[in-house]
């Protein structure tokens, strides 16, 4: 469980994170939605302890994450863009990360066989497309069970195949007791996944219950028609004042 | 931390900007020693090349490759691992890489054609160079997000030394030549890690002589086993202080 309580946080004279106060808890997904710079990839990044908040504490799983880092032997990552080091081969990459994690007991290679990454272990970082270097983030990301999964744009730049492949992997993870953060521009992909729903806008969080209220509220039927009037309904707010 | 190290280092040695490097100190020691039959002269030569080039090649290459490899730090961040454990194992695969570059470059071949006391000074001057210049590399990488700046304040950092610094000591004895400088001088010379690398060899290679009324000082000074040990404590200082100050910088930083 990860608790985000009264996180501010400003890069200069830019207020990124406006006193965001957000719960995750076990068994659920989240989805996390917002325009472009709203905020999503910073709050991601405090959570992981990447980026230090200006004020307020993140707990996870009780303990605060300040000045702690063995908390994220509990939480898989992927990022938006993976980059790793040239020269590197996909296999050493898996056997550095393996070396790294102290508890390698329940160890998952189903996304290296999906994705075949197996077959081209030997390949150099370098000489790998975009998307080949998706899914080798995908699963690291996947490798080690983690309890709280954050995928930051998942499908992104993955091919059609690779992106069913990637939503099954993370359907059948759900039922086992996790946590899933997951970021998207892609509404469908998110209403298959996701039970809740986080929306940011400039760093504040304007709207976090579970997806079926929020249809409920704007009797809508998609996520993505959801989503769309509550921000017509802000914009006609914000006109107001 | 030694496997971070392992990895990263496997990965810069594999560099191709690493391997012409070495490539070219191993031109440059072999030529020097072919071109020249006095010893003495071509180690003078090679500690000239080495003055100039270990530092610029050290401190350029380090601040690309941490800028190059920080979505790669961003992933060891999401690891279960501390940012001084990465911090340091950057740094140990960085500088053991480049000191490697210079063994195999310039150590091994002049040991083998020239073995005597000054080019083991030699050896340890350019080791120790290479460990300062990627300590302040390092230093110059976690001040700013920017790596044009960053190349900037690197490439400064290396004018500075080798060619500033000169001036502004000279500038400094011409016009307080009326007074003893001797040790002035001395404490000076102390804040440039490039004169400090310079002086142990030249004192070896007995050409202090040729440095006037100082170098008959400095003789009296680093010319003792003593005066060797205060350089090289200098040049770890000189390593450790821009090392530990980004290490501070970089625990706090947001990535």
């Amino acid at each position: 469980m990860i608790i985000v309580s009264d996180v501010n946080k400003r890069f200069g004279k830019l207020e990124v994170l406006k006193s965001v106060n957000v719960e995750f808890n076990h068994g659920r997904s989240y989805a996390m939605i917002g325009p472009n710079g709203s905020g999503k990839t910073t709050l991601i990044k405090c959570i992981l302890g990447m980026v230090l908040p200006d004020s307020g504490a993140i707990h996870v799983n009780g303990k605060s994450i300040a000045n702690d880092w063995s908390y994220r032997n509990l939480i898989g990552y992927m990022p938006q863009i993976g980059r790793y080091p040239d020269q590197m081969k996909i296999g050493q990459i898996f056997d550095m990360i393996r070396d790294l994690r102290q508890d390698q007991s329940h160890v998952d290679e189903d996304l290296i066989k999906e994705f075949k990454l197996d077959k081209m272990s030997h390949k150099r970082m370098h000489t790998l497309s975009g998307g080949t270097r998706q899914k080798v983030s995908a699963s690291l990301a996947f490798l080690f069970n983690p309890r709280i999964m954050i995928l930051d744009e998942p499908t992104a730049g993955l091919d059609p195949v690779a992106v069913e492949i990637m939503k099954e992997k993370i359907l059948a993870e759900k039922n086992k007791d996790r946590t899933f953060l997951i970021t998207s521009h892609i509404m469908s992909d998110l209403d298959e996944l996701t039970s809740n729903v986080i929306y940011l806008e400039e760093g504040k969080i304007l709207f976090s219950d579970t997806i079926d209220l929020l249809k409920e509220e704007t009797g809508e039927l998609k996520l993505g028609k959801a989503i769309a009037s509550i921000m017509k309904r802000n914009l006609k707010e914000s006109e107001r004042v | 931390m030694t496997k971070i190290a392992k990895y990263v280092l496997y990965d810069i040695l594999r560099n191709r900007f690493v391997m012409l490097y070495t490539l070219f100190l191993l031109v440059v020691t072999f030529s020097m020693f072919s071109l020249d039959s006095d010893p003495g002269k071509a180690t003078l030569s090679l500690l000239n090349i080495v003055l100039l080039v270990v530092p610029l090649v050290s401190i350029i290459f380090t601040t690309i490759h941490f800028y190059n490899s920080y979505e790669f730090i961003e992933l060891l961040l999401a690891q279960p691992l501390s940012r001084k454990t990465i911090y340091i194992a950057e740094y140990l695969s960085i500088s053991m890489a480049l000191a490697a570059a210079y063994i195999i470059g310039v150590a091994i071949p002049m040991l083998l054609l020239n073995f005597s006391e000054s080019s083991g000074y030699l050896v340890m001057a350019g080791l120790l160079l290479t460990f300062v210049f990627v300590a302040l590399a390092f230093a110059a990488s976690v001040s700013t997000r920017d790596k044009a700046k960053a190349i900037g304040v690197a490439l400064l950092f290396w004018f500075y030394f080798t060619l500033i610094y000169d001036g502004l000591i000279l500038y400094i004895i011409y016009s307080f030549s009326d007074y003893p400088l001797d040790k002035v001088t001395l404490s000076l010379v102390s804040l440039n890690p490039i004169d400090l690398a310079r002086i142990i060899i030249l004192l070896k290679l007995d050409l202090s002589a040729l440095m006037g009324y100082t170098g008959a000082f400095y003789k009296n000074f680093f010319g003792s086993s003593l005066g060797v040990i205060y350089s090289i404590l200098f040049l770890i200082i000189w390593t450790l202080a821009p090392l530990l100050l980004a290490m501070r910088r970089f625990v706090r930083k947001d990535i």
